[in-house]
C-alpha cells in the first residue's frame, strides 16, 4: 500500500526505487544514444574529432610553446590521456544538469523516480567515451607508449569520473528547474574547473603540501589515476584517490538528498 | 480514512495550492540572490515603515476531498475546466503532492495521462513502443510478450521499423493509445485521452476499457463525454472549483452537475428562457443521420416576445460552426412551452457536438433587435452514426454521405470525360 502524503523537509532518498525503475534507466540511455547518433550526421566522427582538436591545441600552445612538463611522456599522448575522462565528465556533466528540464513533458505526464533523468544522461556520454579512448590507444600505439599493468583498474577511474558528474549534476539538474540561469553559468563553471584539473598539465606541478587539498577536486583522482592505469606515470598516490573520492561521495550524497528534496515540487514549477 | 478492505484508493482531505498567476514560477537564479541579499534592508524597512509584506496569493485548485473507490469500480470525475480533475489524477499518479491530506492508494496505477509521452520522432514506431512503454512502468518482457497485439491494436503494422515523423498524427495517436490501452496496472487513471481518433478507433477503445474493468481492474476516468460516463461509469464524481460537489450514482451526478452548468451567456432580464433540450424520440443521441427528426427545446418567457427571432447553431469538438439556422420570427406568449426544430438529416461525423440557442426580439442581431437570451446547450448533441466517409480521419472531412464507385464494362472508346453546360 502506497500513502500520497505531503513531505515536509529532508526526506530519505530511495535508492531501491530507483533499482525497481532500473528498465526504464537503461530505456532512457537507449533512447538518448539512438537519437544522438541518428541525428548527427558526423555521429562517430563528432565524439573523436572534439577531443582530438582540444588534444591538437594543447599541444601546441601548451607544449610545444608553454613548455609545460609531461612526466616524459610525448605531450600529445600526455594530454589526451586526460582529455578523454575529462570529455566524458564534461559531456555527462552539461547533460546531467540539462536533463530534467528538458525532460519537461515525462515530468509533468508520469510518475517515476525523477533522479532517473540525471542519472540517465551521464550514461550517454559513455558511448562517446569507449569511441575517443579507442583512438587513445591508437595515439599510445603511434607513440609507442606501452600501457602499464594496471590498465585494468581503468573502469574504477571511469566509474570515478561518472559519479563525479551525477553528483554535480544532480545539484544542477535540481536548481535549474527553479533558477534557469543555471544553464549559463555552466560553461563557465566547466572552464575553471578544467583549470583547477591537471589536463593540460601534470599533477607535480602541485607543490606537495597543496596536494591533499587539491585533491578535493574529484577530477584530480579520475586524471592521475587515469594516467597512472594507462601510462604508468603520475603515480595516483592512495591519498589523492581518497580524498577524491571521499569529495565525490559527500557531493553525491548531499546532492541526492538535495534532489529529493526539491523533486516533488518539480511537476509545478517546472 | 483509513483503506478498507475492498478499498483501493481512499482520499481524506486532500488539497492542493498553486500561487495565483502561472503556476509556481520559477526565475533566475540572480534574482534569488538579489532578494537574498537584500532581505535584511527590506525587514529593517518593514520595522521602521510598518509596511507589511507582500503576502502572495493562493488558491486551492483541489479543496479538501474525500473519497473512498473500491476495488473494480469505473469511477468517472466530471466537472469544468479548471474544476480540479486533472490535479486530483496527477496526485494519485504522484506526480505532483498533495499540500494537505493523504490518500492511501493498493496497488500499481498506470496513469495515461497524455499518450504518447516520450515519442520521439527520430525513433521508428518499434523504437518507441519499447521506450513509451519503460515510461509508463511496463517491464520490458511484458511489453515484448505484447508487442504484436500492440501493432495490431494501432493497426500500423507496415510501419514498425518506420521512424514517427513520418507517421500521419492519426498514426501516432493510435500507436500510442495502444502501448497505453496495453497496460495492465491496478488501477488505470485515464485523463480525458478517449477524445482521439476517429470513431471507429474510440469505439475500440471504449471496448478495451470495458475490458480493463471486467478483469477486476479499477478505472478512474476523467471526461467531458456525458455519454461515455454514462456507458463506461457505476458511479461519478463532480469537481466543482476545488470542491467535491457529488459523489453519487452517474445518472444523478450528470442531472445535478447538467442543472448547474447550463451556461446562460448574456440575458436581458426576463429571467432564464431556456430550460433543456433533447431529442423528441428521448435522449440525446443522434443513431441515425440520414433520417428526419425533432430537437424540442424547453423553454420559459416571463415576459411576451411579440416578436420572436430564434437561432440555432451547431458547434463541432473544435467550436466551428457546422450548420446554423435562422427562423422566421414568431409570436410567443409568456410561459412555459416546447419548441419544436425539425430538421431532415444531419450527415456529419460521429462525435461531439454543442448545440447554441439564442432568442432575440424585435429584430435579430443585424436588425437591432434585443437579446432575450444566448444558451449553449448541455448536454451536447452526441451523434452516434456508423462513419462512411474516408477511413482515415485527415481525409474524411465533416459531412458522413456515402458514395459508391463503379466501373461499367463497357465504354465508348475515345470519350473519357464530356462537359456540359
Amino acid at each position: 500500500m502506497q500513502v500520497i502524503a505531503p513531505a515536509s523537509g529532508w526526506v530519505p532518498v530511495q535508492l531501491g526505487e530507483v533499482w525497481q525503475f532500473r528498465e526504464l534507466l537503461a530505456f532512457l540511455v537507449w533512447r538518448e544514444v539512438k537519437i544522438r547518433y541518428k541525428q548527427t550526421t558526423l555521429g562517430v566522427a563528432w565524439a573523436i574529432l572534439q577531443p582530438c582538436f582540444t588534444m591538437v591545441v594543447f599541444s601546441v600552445f601548451f607544449g610545444r610553446i608553454g613548455h609545460i612538463p609531461s612526466d616524459g611522456l610525448p605531450y600529445p599522448v600526455f594530454a589526451f590521456s586526460a582529455l578523454v575522462p575529462w570529455q566524458l565528465f564534461a559531456f555527462a556533466l552539461a547533460e546531467s544538469s540539462n536533463s530534467v528540464v528538458a525532460n519537461q513533458r515525462l515530468v509533468t505526464k508520469v510518475y517515476f523516480p525523477r533522479v532517473i533523468m540525471p542519472m540517465a544522461a551521464v550514461g550517454v556520454g559513455l558511448v562517446d567515451f569507449c569511441l575517443s579512448l579507442g583512438v587513445l590507444l591508437g595515439l599510445m600505439a603511434f607513440y609507442r607508449v606501452v600501457p602499464s599493468t594496471a590498465i585494468w583498474t581503468l573502469p574504477v577511474w571511469t566509474l570515478l569520473a561518472v559519479t563525479t558528474a551525477l553528483a554535480v549534476g544532480v545539484w544542477l539538474s535540481a536548481l535549474n528547474v527553479r533558477y534557469r540561469d543555471i544553464r549559463y553559468t555552466l560553461p563557465f563553471l566547466t572552464q575553471v574547473w578544467l583549470f583547477a584539473t591537471p589536463v593540460a598539465y601534470p599533477s607535480s606541478l602541485v607543490p606537495e603540501a597543496w596536494r591533499s587539498m587539491y585533491a578535493l577536486n574529484p577530477m584530480v583522482g579520475v586524471i592521475d589515476g587515469f594516467r597512472w592505469a594507462l601510462l604508468g606515470r603520475a603515480q595516483a598516490p592512495p591519498m589523492t584517490v581518497a580524498v577524491s573520492a571521499a569529495a565525490m561521495l559527500a557531493l553525491l550524497t548531499l546532492g541526492l538528498f538535495y534532489f529529493r528534496r526539491t523533486e516533488r515540487t518539480f511537476a509545478d514549477v517546472i | 480514512m483509513p483503506l478498507s478492505a475492498s478499498s483501493v484508493i481512499a482520499a481524506e482531505g486532500l488539497g492542493k495550492r498553486y500561487r495565483i498567476g502561472r503556476r509556481e514560477a520559477y526565475g533566475a537564479m540572480r534574482d534569488a540572490i538579489g532578494r537574498a541579499l537584500s532581505a535584511p534592508l527590506r525587514a529593517a524597512r518593514r520595522l521602521t515603515h510598518g509596511e507589511s509584506s507582500a503576502e502572495p496569493e493562493y488558491f486551492w485548485a483541489l479543496d479538501r476531498v474525500s473519497f473512498e473507490i473500491r476495488e473494480g469500480a469505473v469511477v468517472g470525475i466530471i466537472g469544468r475546466n479548471g474544476s480540479g480533475k486533472s490535479t486530483l489524477l496527477k496526485i494519485l499518479s504522484r506526480i505532483t503532492e498533495p499540500t494537505t491530506g493523504r490518500a492511501e492508494v493498493r496497488g500499481r496505477v498506470g496513469s495515461l495521462l497524455e499518450v504518447g509521452t516520450g515519442f520521439h520522432p527520430e525513433l521508428t514506431g518499434r523504437e518507441n513502443v519499447f521506450v513509451n512503454g519503460a515510461i509508463l512502468g511496463m517491464p520490458r518482457r511484458e511489453i515484448a510478450r505484447k508487442f504484436d497485439e500492440i501493432v495490431a491494436f494501432a493497426d500500423v503494422a507496415r510501419f514498425v521499423d518506420t521512424p514517427v515523423k513520418h507517421y500521419s498524427s492519426g498514426m501516432q495517436m493510435r500507436l500510442a493509445f495502444a502501448v497505453a490501452a496495453h497496460l495492465e496496472p491496478t488501477i488505470l487513471l485515464v485523463d480525458e485521452v478517449l477524445a482521439v481518433g476517429d470513431a471507429e478507433f474510440q469505439r475500440r477503445c471504449l471496448g478495451k476499457m470495458e475490458d480493463v474493468s471486467r478483469e477486476g481492474r479499477t478505472v478512474v476516468l476523467v471526461s467531458h463525454q456525458m455519454g461515455q460516463i454514462r456507458r463506461l461509469c457505476e458511479s461519478v464524481m463532480w469537481l466543482d472549483k476545488g470542491q467535491l460537489r457529488h459523489f453519487g450514482d452517474p445518472a444523478t451526478t450528470i442531472r445535478e452537475y447538467e442543472a448547474a452548468t447550463l451556461r446562460r451567456e448574456e440575458g436581458l432580464g426576463f429571467g432564464q428562457c431556456f430550460n433543456g433540450w433533447a431529442l423528441a424520440d428521448g435522449g440525446h443521441t443522434l443513431d441515425d443521420t440520414g433520417q428526419p427528426f425533432t430537437i424540442e427545446i424547453d423553454t420559459s418567457l416571463a415576459r411576451p416576445v411579440a416578436n420572436a427571432h430564434l437561432g440555432i447553431s451547431v458547434l463541432d469538438a473544435d467550436d466551428e460552426v457546422v450548420v446554423g439556422w435562422a427562423f422566421e420570427p414568431i409570436a410567443l406568449a409568456a410561459g412555459r412551452r416546447v419548441l419544436h426544430v425539425s430538421v431532415p438529416q444531419l450527415p456529419v461525423r460521429p462525435g461531439t457536438y454543442r448545440l447554441s440557442f439564442a432568442l432575440f426580439d424585435q429584430g435579430n442581431n443585424l436588425t437591432g433587435g434585443k437579446l432575450v437570451e444566448k444558451w449553449t446547450a448541455v448536454p451536447a448533441l452526441l451523434v452516434d452514426a456508423p462513419p462512411v466517409a474516408h477511413p482515415q480521419d485527415e481525409w474524411a472531412g465533416i459531412l458522413n454521405i456515402p458514395a459508391t464507385l463503379s466501373a461499367p464494362a463497357e465504354q465508348r472508346p475515345g470519350v473519357v470525360f464530356a462537359v456540359t453546360r
